[in-house]
């Protein structure tokens, strides 16, 4: 079962009774704005698919207080499958972790064609939202709690690099980021749960830990658990990356690295690896890493084999990577780096 | 003199991919804006490559070019100058060609 990450929804006899451009008197439906509240509190991101006219359904979204909790919000006269496909992109999310609310049968019927792994809902059977083992995550992280707020810091970010005439790295060098590396603390735990199950895309190997393994790794004599957190001028972006080390008399392995999908912009990929190598090279060992290649992460296996990581063996998916530490890169000038060991 | 002519267009075309991927990196990358950059230059030494870039490079070559980058080409030596990419272009459009 995948967590859903967002949940896109109708307006029209959905959100609200009645017809926007159909002039009716709209009334919002019985405990919708409590269940908007409680999905946004459990870290779940919300968007709009409807067929309106964008400003008038702004406007009243803005009247009734619901406005800011929506992201990317796709109103317009398109399918509503190519609405769900641009919030998707815009959120930069797995579409296979979007739920679609609407109360017509077309429109269920049309996202589901085109999408089949987006799970849709009849509107009629909205009290049952909550309770949806999909909409409810074991613990609500702090970083889950923000999610919507990052996102919306991010759009302002977006929106400034857009108009930014230049080169990408001289846009990213006004951002004034700051990269912060530290040792694993107890209250950092659920969030690297949650790191593990969320993250497709720059992730190693794909493999899932609980919250004891976590625990029990980071008291572990023989690891290194490494949490990130990013900063810039916007804001937080939260805790972002981990790695997970294994130390063995003189190999060391890096068993699971991973960041947010959310940085991938931010080229802060390749940071966390540089302090790994930066740190296997002072104490004098080997340097090993695992790498599962599934169809989503092609660019960590970029990250990798252009670190000068290089294959020693492989069974199917599976291959151990070793680098020699003959090439080591410096930090990115346009990330100031600070490491709490 | 049959042959020499057949090399002489393969380099034409080598040329040809690295003028493009340099004008590219000089677009796209500050540290290569206003300096020379030769084919032969370590352009990883030259101005950081964060794994975003180094993606960016790919999804370029691969479209401009009409070629995919299997995953045991993607290593520092191929990626390391334009020169460098340029040669794995032709030679991956060779191997497809084949």
């Amino acid at each position: 079962m995948k967590m859903v990450k967002c949940v896109v929804w109708d307006l029209d006899d959905t959100l609200w009774h009645g017809t926007l451009s159909a002039g009716d008197d709209l009334v919002l439906r019985e405990g919708v704005v409590d269940l908007v509240k409680t999905l946004d509190a459990r870290g779940i991101l919300q968007s709009v698919a409807s067929k309106n006219n964008h400003d008038d359904a702004m406007r009243k979204l803005e009247e009734l207080g619901l406005a800011e909790y929506f992201l990317y919000p796709q109103i317009n006269w398109n399918s509503k499958s190519s609405s769900v496909a641009a919030i998707r992109q815009k959120l930069n999310i797995g579409i296979d972790t979007i739920m679609f609310v609407d109360d017509q049968p077309f429109e269920r019927d049309e996202v589901a064609f085109a999408h089949p792994e987006v799970e849709t809902v009849d509107s009629a059977e909205l009290a049952t939202l909550l309770t949806m083992p999909r909409l409810s995550p074991k613990v609500v992280t702090e970083d889950a709690s923000r999610r919507r707020l990052m996102y919306l810091e991010d759009q302002a970010r977006t929106e400034a690099e857009s108009e930014y005439q230049g080169a990408a790295d001289e846009f990213l060098a006004g951002l004034g980021m700051i990269f912060h590396i530290a040792r694993a603390k107890g209250d950092d735990l659920r969030r690297l749960e949650e790191l593990t199950e969320r993250t497709n895309q720059l992730n190693s190997t794909g493999i899932q830990y609980s919250y004891e393994q976590l625990e029990e790794l980071m008291h572990s004599p023989d690891h290194d658990l490494w949490v990130c957190e990013l900063t810039d001028r916007y804001g937080s972006y939260g805790k972002i990356g981990m790695a997970l080390v294994e130390k063995q008399d003189d190999r060391w392995t890096i068993n699971l690295l991973l960041m947010s999908c959310r940085t991938v912009s931010k080229g802060v990929g390749t940071v966390l690896l540089s302090f790994l190598l930066k740190q296997a090279a002072e104490n004098g060992k080997r340097l090993f890493a695992r790498f599962r290649r599934t169809d989503r992460n092609r660019q960590m296996l970029v990250t990798y084999q252009l670190a000068n990581f290089r294959v020693v063996s492989h069974e199917g998916s599976d291959y151990l990577y070793e680098n020699d530490l003959a090439v080591r890169q410096e930090y990115p000038e346009y990330i100031k780096v600070e490491i709490d060991a | 003199m049959h042959d020499e002519a057949v090399v002489n267009m393969a380099d034409v075309t080598v040329a040809d991919y690295a003028a493009n991927i340099r004008a590219y990196l000089r677009e796209n990358m500050t540290a290569f804006k206003d300096v020379e950059l030769d084919d032969e230059d370590n352009i990883f030494e030259r101005g950081f490559f964060t794994s975003l870039f180094a993606m960016q490079l790919l999804h370029y070559v691969e479209s401009t070019f009409d070629v995919e980058v299997p995953d045991d080409y993607i290593m520092l030596r191929n990626f390391s100058s334009v020169r460098r990419l340029a040669d794995m272009v032709a030679e991956l459009k060779r191997t497809a060609g084949e």
